[in-house]
């Protein structure tokens, strides 16, 4: 079984639960920290033909594909670079080497946070993530090709999960940083229902997908919703409110001069819904998050 | 913070000062809830308790409403369709009030919202914890299965900012909720609003102002903002209407039926606006 970006965070709780009953390789260009005895790591861009090294010398049965990265300080051009094309060459892989599974990590914020959304999202409604966040537009077609390759390929299973804000003590993806700030912004007026889920679950839901049989494009949500508020209050920080006219020139410029990591755009996830319906994945798989909403809200900051 | 508390209790103990007190325990058995008091939509009992308070009072001390009918109002899933007026959507809140104030046994609502509430700050936020969705149809959809009363306006912004002499006609329906009915099988129970007009006669729509802060109109009545007079509200609530059908038919075909709904309603404008004593009593 083949792990991509397995030196992550996310990469490291997904080997700790396969690593005892799985061979695992993992492929990323980071060194893997920490790394059990039993997982080979390959230290290589995905990008590159040694990347494909892996599938010539080994029989792969899964591959689970979470080397797709979101860094707003990098350049659009690497960034889309890395993620479509190692996406492309991992898919690649898959179908020159008949691997029998393929399980690919994209999240909720496909679809994108906007005014007009529905309060739940099916799996069917358009990814407008991009729309009013042209960066992402990446992650979009990530997805897209992973969506694609599901109805291409049809002896590869293929499960595209798109869960919900993944959080955890280690996790530093945007959400996460966000929740963790002592004093983090709202904007005044606005408090959107949000969905968290914590990373073990995450992992966990990747792992159901390996099962035989699994295929197609689920949503994955955690425990349930909340008011953004509803998370600062029961992790104890105390928000800053500022006017939505004034957050976005503002945020804008000290993205710009480097005081803040956040671009202005990601401003919309704390002002409009982008929530998911989570139902079909349950239903089909029986799956339930193990991290009660307090336990998960609570993760962002326990290490 | 520690003001906001101290107004949230302010307003809950006048809420209570109003209404029976049977309606809090209603209203937290209504819907399920997380560990956080909210439900999946957003909707707080506990804060709907507390920013309700204006609303009944402007219900029982303002518009000293009079609802009809409230018996109509089946169990279950039921779309209310009514007519909508007054340029501030006044008329959606009273028939919310009437629902959980004069109805036995209280019922909460929900009502859809225009696509535009949700990029209003304060007003989004307060809406989404009294129960309001924005009106997609995904979202009426879902309700509906889990047999919620849903409130339409089925002429939609246009009829409540239209002109004070076009007062009391209806505006053309639109299909959605039809849609809906059949493929949930939902039945539609009319409620007519006779007051509503008049509390706000709006004389010009201002359409560059409206188009320069992003409203949908910009009404100018007599005193210049449309702030409502104390007008007597009539609301009466139709007899359940079900209908048969494919929700997927031609347009046509569920303009017939739509057709129905409107001339109820009209019927039952006509007889409010025959019956009423007077504008403000």
């Amino acid at each position: 079984m083949v792990v991509t970006g397995i030196s992550g965070n996310l990469g490291r709780t997904l080997a700790k639960l396969l690593h005892r009953t799985e061979r695992v390789i993992g492929i990323d260009r980071r060194p893997f920290l920490g790394r059990p005895k039993d997982i080979e790591h390959v230290q290589v861009d995905l990008r590159k033909r040694k990347a494909e090294e892996v599938f010539k010398s080994t029989p792969v049965g899964a591959i689970i594909h979470l080397g797709i990265m979101h860094d707003p300080r990098m350049s659009a051009e690497d960034h889309h670079s890395f993620n479509v094309l190692g996406t492309t060459r991992v898919l690649e892989c898959a179908a020159k080497f008949g691997v029998k599974k393929v399980v690919l990590l994209s999240s909720a914020n496909v679809y994108g946070p906007s005014p007009d959304n529905s309060s739940f999202l099916a799996e069917d409604a358009p990814l407008m993530g991009a729309s009013r966040f042209p960066s992402v537009r990446d992650l979009v077609e990530v997805d897209m090709l992973g969506t694609s390759f599901f109805w291409r390929q049809s002896k590869t299973e293929t499960v595209v999960l798109r869960p919900v804000h993944i959080v955890g003590p280690t996790i530093k993806n945007a959400p996460s940083n966000y929740l963790r700030l002592a004093r983090p912004w709202m904007l005044a007026g606005f408090d959107p229902m949000i969905q968290l889920i914590h990373m073990e679950d995450a992992a966990r839901a990747m792992v159901e997908a390996l099962r035989p049989g699994r295929k197609g494009v689920y949503n994955v949500v955690g425990p349930g919703e909340v008011p953004l508020s509803t998370v600062f209050r029961e992790l104890g920080q105390r928000p800053r409110f500022v006017p939505h006219m004034l957050a976005r020139p503002v945020l804008s410029a000290l993205f710009r001069y480097r005081v803040a990591e956040f671009p202005p755009e990601e401003l919309d996830h704390i002002q409009f819904l982008c929530m998911v319906d989570g139902s079909r994945w349950a239903t089909e798989t029986g799956w339930a998050p193990g991290f009660s909403m307090r336990d998960t809200i609570r993760a962002v900051h326990d290490s | 913070m520690a003001l906001t508390e101290k107004l949230k209790r302010g307003l809950r103990k006048w809420t209570l000062s109003m209404v029976d007190r049977d309606l809090e325990r209603s209203l937290n058995d209504m819907r399920p809830r997380n560990e956080y008091g909210v439900d999946p939509f957003g909707y707080d009992p506990d804060y709907a308790l507390s920013a309700m308070a204006p609303l009944v009072w402007l219900y029982k001390h303002y518009f000293r409403v009079e609802a009809k009918g409230l018996e109509q109002v089946p169990a279950g899933r039921v779309l209310l369709i009514a007519n909508h007026s007054g340029q501030i959507p006044l008329d959606g809140a009273m028939i919310g009030v009437s629902l959980l104030v004069d109805a036995k046994p209280p019922r909460a609502i929900r009502s859809m919202v225009d696509k535009w509430v949700p990029s209003l700050p304060f007003i989004s936020t307060v809406f989404a914890r009294m129960g309001q969705v924005v009106g997609t149809q995904e979202n009426c959809r879902r309700l509906l299965e889990s047999d919620e009363a849903i409130l339409v306006f089925p002429e939609g912004v246009k009829a409540i900012t239209k002109p004070f002499r076009e007062r009391y006609r209806l505006q053309r329906f639109g299909l959605g909720f039809m849609r809906l009915a059949l493929e949930t099988r939902s039945p539609i129970v009319p409620v007519s609003v006779v007051g509503a007009e008049e509390q706000a006669p709006a004389l010009v729509d201002v359409k560059p102002v409206a188009k320069a802060l992003g409203f949908p109109a910009f009404p100018l009545t007599p005193w210049g903002l449309p702030l409502p007079l104390p007008t007597k509200y009539h609301l009466t609530f139709g007899a359940p209407l079900v209908f048969e059908g494919r929700a997927d038919d031609d347009d046509s075909e569920l303009e017939k039926r739509v057709a129905v709904v409107k001339q109820t309603l009209e019927t039952m404008l006509d007889a409010g606006l025959r019956e009423r004593k007077g504008v403000f009593f």
